[in-house]
């Protein structure tokens, strides 16, 4: 009983433990706002700034669902493909990495000559950065599927099709919502990077401009917001894998 | 009776081979209808490919496989199968794993949605069968290994199949559970017309279910002796501890010793 309230109490111990720390090295030390201004300083300028902050953060959400909903589709497509063909696994995976590779905020302005300034370079760019990992796990998840069962199934007959969907994608299941976990994440630093370069609203242009007028304050307020929104988005992922694949995680370490 | 599975000078070889070297060599064998065939052999010996055969998941290179009266030329529908690990799909409850051959075989396939209620209680009634009356709506993984052998015996006969395939079902059992197996299978056997042909390394486990015995070679794998069993039926446990019954296994494992040797 006690471990378990340790337990949820824990994060909260933390984080607040984080930020008081923080507080107190910018006190003690009287670190300049310019250089690291202090939690307080910053929940100031939170809200001080709160509208302003709340119109760009709600834009920054939409970008980045939009682009992780998309990835989350042509990731699931994709990851399927290659699970069930060795033949386009090996063709495409060269390509694939390689795309990977290259630093997404390279793309932007490829994106801006195609689609110009607005909504669709940081939904593009969320997209592009988050699906990779969706596609490896979706595509391990299937591709492991154990011969044993492929061969009672292959031997009433079952087609291809008929072993993906009946256990090879059931089973990519626990790997996909891990990956999702990854890519929710990714997908903000994305939609921010398209913002900052390609957009006049958003987070990510909030904080090119406010950087510009050096605002420390403001600029560190919308970080702060970034990684809230970032852990409600992942506690949310997080939720629904719970939900949906309870049968996955029944072993005592997932459980401590 | 007529003869269900006959294997004729069947080599094969696998394509992914290192070696080339062909995993059963000049393999004959025939299993009449509704028989319960047995076979044994050293490991390694091809046992799994003689499997892979009988149910057309491979082809031989040479020699030809005839199951039901037709050369095997694509996977045979007609077979169920239970390996030693119960695959069991985690997120299926048992008797949704139990059903899922339903959801391949044609006919069943799309007489499934209109007509769950019957091939439901068809599904209890198997599970009462094996002794897991009321378990079907556990998760496998709530299952001891034996339950879960035992559903997956279920799963490999939903369907009603003519040839029923057995890769050491019970090898990972303890002694009690796989006595006890045996009994649930010499039943299963009785009740249902099914041809039977069980791969397994326990030569009582063999004298005691089988109508036949074939002995195996070591790899490339052929069939060095084949031998009757002549115990009536309905047979008891206590046949395993009779005299005619030790001498069998002694004479089975004679021939295996020697197929070791020779190997």
């Amino acid at each position: 009983m006690t471990t378990k309230r340790h337990l949820h109490l824990a994060p909260w111990i933390f984080t607040l433990g984080f930020f008081l720390a923080w507080e107190i090295i910018c006190r003690v030390l009287k670190v300049s706002t310019f250089v690291l201004p202090a939690p307080s300083t910053i929940a100031q300028a939170i809200w001080e700034y709160r509208n302003q902050l709340a119109f760009h953060a709600m834009h920054t959400l939409w970008m980045t669902l939009a682009g992780f909903g998309i990835a989350v589709a042509f990731g699931l497509l994709l990851g399927m493909a290659l699970g069930a063909s060795r033949l386009i696994n090996a063709g495409t995976y060269p390509l694939l990495v390689g795309f990977n590779s290259i630093p997404k905020v390279a793309v932007v302005p490829i994106l801006v000559f195609w689609f110009g300034v607005g909504w669709v370079p940081p939904v593009m760019t969320a997209f592009l950065i988050s699906f990779f990992p969706i596609v490896v796990n979706v595509a391990t998840g299937i591709a492991t599927v154990e011969p044993e069962m492929e061969d009672v199934l292959r031997a009433l007959g079952a087609s291809k099709r008929d072993i993906v969907f009946k256990v090879g994608v059931p089973r990519a299941m626990p790997y996909f919502f891990g990956s999702l976990k990854v890519a929710i994440t990714l997908a903000y630093v994305g939609s921010v990077i398209g913002e900052q370069n390609a957009s006049n609203v958003g987070i990510g242009n909030l904080l090119t401009r406010a950087s510009a007028a050096f605002e420390v304050p403001l600029v560190w307020a919308a970080l702060v917001v970034l990684a809230v929104l970032g852990v409600v988005m992942y506690v949310i992922t997080a939720l629904i894998e719970r939900s949906m694949t309870g049968w996955a995680q029944r072993s005592d370490m997932a459980a401590a | 009776m007529t003869t269900f599975v006959d294997i004729q000078d069947v080599t094969h070889v696998y394509a992914r081979a290192e070696d080339g070297a062909p995993a059963v060599q000049n393999l004959n064998l025939t299993v009449r209808e509704d028989e319960f065939a047995a076979i044994v052999g050293p490991s390694g010996c091809g046992k799994s490919t003689l499997m892979k055969l009988a149910t057309g998941l491979q082809f031989p290179r040479e020699g030809t496989v005839i199951v039901g009266g037709r050369e095997v030329g694509a996977p045979v529908k007609l077979a169920g199968m239970a390996f030693q690990n119960p695959t069991m799909l985690p997120w299926r409850t048992t008797l949704d794993n139990i059903l899922l051959p339903l959801e391949i075989v044609e006919p069943h396939r799309s007489r499934l949605r209109k007509h769950k209620a019957e091939y439901v209680a068809k599904a209890e009634c198997l599970l009462a069968q094996v002794g897991l009356k009321g378990q079907g709506h556990k998760f496998p993984w709530q299952l001891s290994g034996g339950m879960q052998q035992r559903a997956s015996l279920c799963r490999a006969l939903i369907h009603e199949p003519k040839l029923l395939m057995l890769d050491e079902p019970f090898g990972a059992l303890d002694t009690f559970t796989r006595e006890e197996l045996w009994c649930v299978m010499r039943d299963l056997h009785a009740a249902q017309k099914v041809t039977i042909i069980l791969v397994t390394h326990d030569l009582r486990e063999a004298a005691f279910l089988a109508d036949r015995i074939f002995c195996m070679s070591a790899r490339p794998g052929r069939i060095v002796a084949e031998r009757e069993v002549e115990f009536p039926r309905p047979r008891d446990l206590e046949i395993t501890y009779s005299a005619p019954f030790a001498s069998l296994v002694q004479e089975l494992r004679g021939h295996i010793a020697q197929a070791r040797a020779a190997a």
